[in-house]
């Protein structure tokens, strides 16, 4: 590696937001034909620095260097005009338009008619061996189509340094795989690469050398040939971490939770769910997997009540809470808690305190018109000491929260509440190591309190070290439900994809 | 003869909805950048009293027509730095602009009556400039020619304003960004278009149109007269027509010609309908309004609905 040329050099650079800095004084380089990992934990500043490096950030201070000319970069213009492509964690598509008008956005080129066009876009699928129709609009693609249609936009613009940021959060093993053999192919055609992940099992996979950002500072950069998943964790988060989950046996009681032959049809009138058998046992953990969309949101939002629900039944310690609002359905007795996936938007009120997001559930069971604020703060006082949220007070807005302090909000006030069935929606998603730990280890306090948990999650290797069984869904139905001691993370990927349980399980 | 009094009934509506097309013009393009401006009706008063300025002290129609679209610009520039540079609200930015639009234009008109004159028009001359111009050959041809080519000078500008603008948007490179722009501005700007300069060039255009929908106001239906508080209502009958056009620079033609119909209902009503009063058909253009704003909210379509962008600034650095 070291007769390659640099592609891309950062200097010192520094970005401040307010007074908080997000970035102070932080060197990287990566060279062609090599694949970057960039590694810390949330808030760590990784990124922001990409940001500065595609043109949405302006660094305060440090230099930027491309093929060792200085560069000054202003927008993501001049970053497409350096060869810098970015594909960014939450897409930048336009939904409306089709695939070949989002690759095209924005380019000057020659003024080539649509099928000249689509002729250039499926050659550039050819070489890179990607699949894709260029007339469908957006909004029709599942989301590692979408990942395909960003990656286009970046080979388009004839990138030669790709920045994916936390590029295989959503997809599924195969698709990962995927994704890295079209990653190896570029980076093997001289392209320079910088791949931003929490997962340390794909650092170690897919890169040559890893660059590690803590509070963000650079803290050094490692060959990954040299380094192990542990030191890299230990340098991330600057202790020594444990990072196996614990998984204290289930207690196995009567069913909590019985769902049987649910069926949900969503806003466009497709089956959302179809026919979906399962059940909860107090004090088990059922996790749930698939791919994103595949009927995890309408599952949890039946159950809890907000979503209407087209055939069978929801049945809560034999109380049918089909029809019921979530106000009726605690006013029954069953007392259930949900986390919801959008945290801000539907779990929490951003502009609130913690004081007030406490009260929300709490002012309910006070008597008069008045609401009496020293209770709920005195929950949130017990919440912010037992699992140590950071926050400049309870009276701060919880959107200005970091998004680990905002999920154990969330989850402390849930759980304040007793609940007997937990429903959790992708509770660490976005969170770093150590706070997704701390979710996990509370997910098993209750969990031996004999709550029965729905744990919807995306990273199977939690899903298969945390849940007592895993139901995975595709496409709104339940192709298996099996026990996590029995079956492997390529097992579940097939179940997500649409094969049936004995197929995936002949698969070893 | 039946015939003829339906063709002499599209032939009123014609005038009667050019300024509505050219008010819902303008707030399309100005809506495609992702921006809804409230403020058609003051920006169609600006391009009112403007135009009427323009006219009445140069006694020439091109610069009346380019004060009316500078009018109309010149709120847009207004409306754009505000929401574009300094991020404000764009609902509260469009509702006082038009109050602003509105106030401005009775304020001139005002000062220009006080003179001692009943009323301040234009010369004959430029009167005429505005009436029906008849362009040889293409004015003979059967129907298409009286009902395009024999009106004034503001119907071949809307129309080909529509059809220029809807071939911009959908058949251009540009056209292509600005939609872009309006539906998801993040995804403009990472794709490398310029989003800024995109929604000022595209307001300021959008408002000049919406000015040139006030100048028709004052030019042809006032008979080149200022009246005041003639815009009365169009710009809010405009905007609302940008959602029964589904944001469609095509449908805006038909869109406003049904509301011009309708505002001329009353004087070719058929006769079994004779007893009715004219306030009742008066009030028909604002009734099918809000109708048509109740229908269409409920109609749930992916594409044909207002981008998606519209209503939020955008900032590159928020976090």
């Amino acid at each position: 590696m070291s007769s390659a040329h640099p592609a891309i050099e950062l200097l010192g650079l520094t970005k401040t937001f307010g007074s908080i800095v997000a970035n102070q004084d932080i060197d990287l380089t990566v060279y062609n034909g090599e694949i970057l990992a960039l590694l810390g934990e949330n808030g760590s500043g990784k990124t922001t620095l990409m940001n500065m490096l595609s043109g949405i950030y302006k660094p305060d201070a440090g230099k930027i260097l491309v093929n060792g000319r200085e560069v000054n970069i202003r927008s993501p213009h001049d970053a497409i005009a350096l060869g810098i492509g970015m594909i960014h964690q939450h897409f930048k598509l336009v939904d409306v338009l089709s695939v070949q008008d989002n690759i095209v956005l924005g380019t000057t080129g020659h003024y080539a008619n649509r099928r000249q066009l689509a002729r250039e876009i499926r050659n550039l699928c050819d070489r890179f061996g990607l699949h894709i129709d260029p007339s469908r609009k957006v909004y029709t693609l599942s989301v590692s189509e979408k990942q395909t249609v960003e990656i286009l936009k970046v080979l388009y613009r004839g990138a030669r340094t790709l920045v994916l940021d936390e590029p295989t959060a959503v997809l599924t093993p195969q698709e990962i795989e995927r994704l890295f053999a079209i990653l190896r192919k570029m980076r093997d055609e001289g392209c320079a690469i910088i791949i931003i992940t929490h997962k340390l099992n794909e650092v170690l996979e897919i890169s040559d050398r890893v660059t590690i950002l803590r509070r963000g500072r650079c803290i050094g950069t490692v060959n990954t040939r040299e380094t192990s998943a542990r030191e890299l964790t230990e340098r991330m988060v600057g202790a020594a971490v444990d990072l196996s989950i614990h998984r204290p046996e289930p207690l196995r009681n009567a069913p909590m939770l019985d769902v049987h032959h649910l069926t949900v049809v969503n806003q466009d009138g497709v089956k959302a769910l179809d026919d979906v058998n399962f059940s909860i046992a107090a004090g088990e953990i059922l996790g749930v997997a698939g791919v994103a969309g595949s009927g995890q949101k309408e599952l949890c939002e039946a159950i809890a009540g907000l979503q209407p629900i087209a055939g069978g039944a929801i049945l809560c310690e034999h109380i049918s809470l089909e029809g019921l609002s979530p106000r009726e359905i605690i006013r029954r007795g069953v007392s259930m808690s949900f986390i919801p996936e959008d945290r801000l938007g539907m779990g929490l009120v951003a502009s609130m305190g913690m004081v007030d997001n406490m009260l929300l559930k709490e002012y309910q069971n006070q008597p008069g018109a008045l609401v009496d604020r020293a209770p709920a703060r005195d929950l949130a006082n017990r919440l912010v000491k037992e699992l140590n949220i950071s926050t400049p007070g309870v009276y701060t807005p919880v959107r200005k929260l970091s998004g680990g302090n905002v999920q154990k909000v969330l989850l402390g006030r849930e759980i304040a509440s007793n609940p007997r069935i937990l429903i959790t929606a992708y509770p660490v998603r976005g969170l770093d190591i150590n706070s997704s730990m701390t979710i996990y280890r509370m997910l098993n306090e209750q969990k031996q309190k004999g709550v029965a948990i729905l744990y919807i999650g995306e990273d199977l290797d939690v899903l298969l070290e945390l849940c007592d069984r895993i139901m995975v869904l595709c496409g709104g139905r339940v192709t298996g439900i099996v026990d996590a001691n029995l079956v492997t993370k390529e097992q579940i990927g097939l179940m997500m994809t649409g094969s049936s349980m004995e197929e995936a399980m002949e698969n070893v | 003869m039946a015939e003829g009094i339906w063709f002499n009934f599209i032939l009123a509506a014609i005038p009667a909805g050019m300024p509505l097309l050219l008010g819902t013009l303008g707030e399309i393009l100005t809506e495609k950048a992702g921006n809804l401006n409230l403020g058609v009706e003051g920006m169609m008063y600006m391009g009112a009293i403007f135009g009427f300025l323009g006219g009445f002290y140069t006694n020439s129609a091109v610069v009346a027509l380019l004060m009316a679209f500078g009018g109309g610009l010149l709120g847009a520039l207004i409306y754009a730095f505000l929401t574009v540079t300094l991020k404000a609200n764009q609902n509260v930015t469009g509702l006082t602009l038009t109050i602003f639009g509105t106030g401005l234009a009775a304020l001139i008109g005002e000062n220009l009556l006080a003179g001692g004159s009943v009323s301040v028009a234009f010369s004959d001359e430029l009167k005429a400039a505005f009436g029906s111009l008849r362009i040889p050959v293409l004015s003979e041809i059967p129907y298409v020619g009286p009902l395009l080519f024999s009106n004034n000078i503001f119907v071949i500008i809307g129309v080909i304003c529509a059809v220029a603008m809807g071939l911009y948007l959908n058949h251009t490179r540009r056209g292509l960004n600005l939609r872009a722009v309006g539906e998801n501005p993040g995804a403009a700007d990472a794709a490398g278009v310029n989003v800024t300069l995109y929604k000022y060039v595209h307001i300021l255009l959008g408002g000049g149109i919406c000015g040139l929908g006030g100048g028709y106001v004052c030019f042809v239906t006032c008979n080149g007269a200022w009246v005041q508080n003639c815009v009365n209502g169009l710009g809010w009958i405009a905007v609302a027509l940008v959602i029964f056009a589904c944001w469609s620079p095509y449908r805006a033609i038909i869109g406003s010609l049904v509301f011009g119909a309708l505002s001329v209902l009353q004087f070719y009503k058929p006769d079994f309908l004779r007893d009715v009063s004219a306030p009742i058909f008066s009030m028909l253009p604002f009734l099918v309004t809000a109708i048509v704003l109740v229908i269409t909210s409920i109609r749930m379509s992916r594409e044909k609905v207002q981008p998606k962008g519209c209503g939020v600034n955008y900032d590159r650095e928020e976090r």
